[in-house]
């Protein structure tokens, strides 16, 4: 791997609060190649903002600050605002939780995908809709003519998220953020979203990072794990390894998991007490 | 089809029933007010014998329901009864006062939605900022200044001394009643009868009043806008929009802006249904012919047949532009179709 897609280091997050700057994000370090990282961790460890602040969309009063942050040669932290939104989208994207949230109510879905394509490259009316029904196709979407003149309400779970993964996709980045976006699905059709994702990522050979909460989810679908708690890195491993994972609060993570052949009455709590001071 | 005909058809029918019952409270408020309307056009000097015979005349001894139909049937055929302030049939009071106020509240409302929309968007957008902080004390202003302090003011400066606008009254003295009424709204009539110089003394009179019932309109749309704003900006989809790299200025107005488009037109409606009320503050100040101003004194002469079709026509105006926004919302909003 020669320089890697991209370079994060020393990232911290802060918010102000009336007791001073708050740290969401204390101080992360990682590199990206095109692969697929997963960041995993609980509820406010962080990982939303680290997949955020990398597109520099944590809004004031929010700071991001880093010794470096680079994206392909690019140094993201002294971008201009103008100059990041020729690279969102574009070069960086990122595929949002709940599809009934994320998509606006009052455009056609057709709409919102060519808004995509038409915000970065000025081409021919044809195209765009051609490249919309092809973009639809490609995302396992049976009717994309049908689909396009939808409104987001008018679209299941599932076909919302698939809509917005072509969405994010059809500009071709290189990067691809997934935060979270199967937790708001059905489990039945978890594994159909991710899977495209993951067609799509392998055969274009983007980079992926998958934030989830689900450890079992981000071993299947990704090269290398980074294992998050309160804002820092506790572990960071190859994804066939995770059963080796050192850290406490991993062993602790992967001990409360369930399995089909459970032999055991109770399942272990995490002791927060393991790591303390780490 | 078979499904838009069945909309229309209640669309109208709800409309009816609303009217209906409008009909019926003005009516027996009316009716239950402590003013005796025969003592207002015989005095309270007439014999008992001319009381009761001009009792009778009016139809006010018959029972209350059976009143009350005549009524719907009078008024149904356009028969709103004779004023006694002014010795008129109320339907031509009203056909003369009501576009005098629309004259007025539209342009009002005009001028508070171009200027307080964009101003209200401008504001959320830039929250905090010096531009924000501006806007936010326009607002405040536009509520707690009285109205009646700002029209004399607006006359001071702008008709008294600087001489920019036109006095108060619709019109110059001089101009009054040349041009024939055809819808009552004397920009639209002037321009009718294709005389020029009366539709500029028209605008310069209505102009300040105008301006300043659109600057009442314009703090409370800037507000409600700027709120409806911060709100949708906090929205997951103007997030996704900015991922997609979508310019600064689209995201406001295509992603945060569309949305609001159906919350905002509740909010116009309104403020445009009370500025067709009548601003009776403002009609004063201006020695404006409009509803408000007809409304008060037939209030105070116990005018009741006055008083029951200007309410009827205020109450009309509320439905119609209630039933226009659910029209407006329809075709603004998928959700609703």
């Amino acid at each position: 791997m020669s320089s890697p897609l991209l370079d994060v280091q020393n990232l911290r997050v802060s918010f102000p609060s009336p007791k001073g700057p708050v740290e969401v994000v204390k101080g992360i370090s990682f590199t990206l190649g095109r692969e697929r990282l997963g960041i995993v961790g609980e509820s406010g460890s962080g990982k939303s903002m680290t997949g955020r602040s990398i597109l520099k969309l944590i809004r004031s009063p929010g700071k991001v600050t880093a010794d470096r942050m680079t994206f392909d040669g690019i140094d993201l932290l002294s971008q201009s605002e103008k100059q990041m939104r020729a690279i969102r989208g574009a070069r960086i994207s990122m595929v949002m939780q709940d599809p009934k949230f994320s998509l606006n109510p009052v455009m056609t879905v057709g709409e919102q995908i060519a808004e995509a394509l038409v915000t970065h490259a000025k081409l021919p009316r044809r195209e765009i809709n051609d490249r919309v029904l092809s973009m639809l196709e490609a995302v396992r979407i049976n009717d994309p003519a049908r689909v396009a003149k939808l409104y987001p309400h008018e679209v299941s779970g599932g076909m919302g998220q698939r809509v917005m993964i072509a969405m994010m996709l059809i500009p071709e980045p290189d990067l691809l953020i997934a935060d979270e976006p199967t937790s708001a699905l059905d489990v039945s059709v978890q594994a159909q979203v991710l899977d495209i994702i993951d067609d799509l990522v392998v055969t274009k050979g983007m980079g992926l990072i998958l934030i989830s909460h689900d450890l079992n989810l981000v071993s299947h679908y990704c090269d290398r794990i980074l294992v998050m708690n309160s804002g820092q890195v506790v572990e960071e491993c190859i994804a066939s390894e995770l059963s080796q994972a050192k850290h406490p609060y991993t062993r602790g993570l992967l001990a409360a998991m369930p399995r089909i052949d459970e032999t055991r009455d109770e399942l272990p709590v995490l002791d927060r007490t393991a790591w303390a001071g780490t | 089809m078979q499904r838009q005909l069945t909309e229309i058809v209640w669309f109208v029918v709800t409309i009816a029933f609303t009217f209906l019952g409008l009909l019926a409270i003005t009516f027996f408020i009316g009716r239950v007010v402590p003013i005796d309307p025969v003592l207002s056009v015989v005095g309270d000097r007439a014999t008992p014998a001319v009381y009761e015979a001009a009792r009778t005349a009016m139809g006010l001894d018959r029972p209350l329901p059976i009143q009350f139909i005549s009524y719907v049937g009078d008024v149904l055929t356009g028969n709103f009864g004779k004023s006694v302030s002014t010795g008129r049939p109320v339907i031509e009071d009203l056909s003369r006062v009501f576009p005098a106020t629309l004259e007025m509240a539209t342009l009002g409302i005009l001028i508070g939605v171009a200027l307080g929309v964009p101003m209200g968007v401008v504001a959320a957008s830039r929250q905090g900022s010096w531009v924000d902080q501006v806007i936010r004390v326009i607002g405040l202003l536009g509520y707690s200044v009285p109205a009646f302090w700002l029209g004399l003011v607006g006359l001071a400066i702008f008709y008294a001394r600087l001489r920019w606008v036109g006095g108060p009254g619709r019109i110059d003295i001089y101009f009054d009643g040349l041009v024939p009424p055809v819808t009552g709204v004397l920009l639209i009539d002037s321009l009718i009868s294709g005389d020029i110089d009366i539709f500029w003394n028209a605008v310069n009179h209505l102009i300040l009043p105008a301006a300043v019932l659109g600057f009442f309109s314009l703090a409370y749309i800037a507000r409600m806008t700027r709120s409806f704003m911060l709100d949708q900006l906090n929205q997951e989809y103007v997030t996704t929009a900015r991922v997609k790299g979508v310019p600064e200025r689209l995201v406001v107005w295509r992603h945060a802006f569309n949305p609001i488009r159906v919350p905002l037109i509740t909010v116009i409606g309104l403020s445009y249904a009370g500025l067709l009320e009548g601003s009776v503050m403002i009609e004063t100040i201006f020695s404006w012919p409009g509803i408000g101003n007809y409304l008060t004194v037939a209030l105070l002469n116990a005018d009741m047949n006055a008083v029951l079709g200007a309410t009827l026509v205020i109450g009309a105006v509320f439905i119609c532009i209630n039933k226009l926004s659910d029209v407006l919302y329809r075709v603004l909003d998928p959700r609703a179709r």
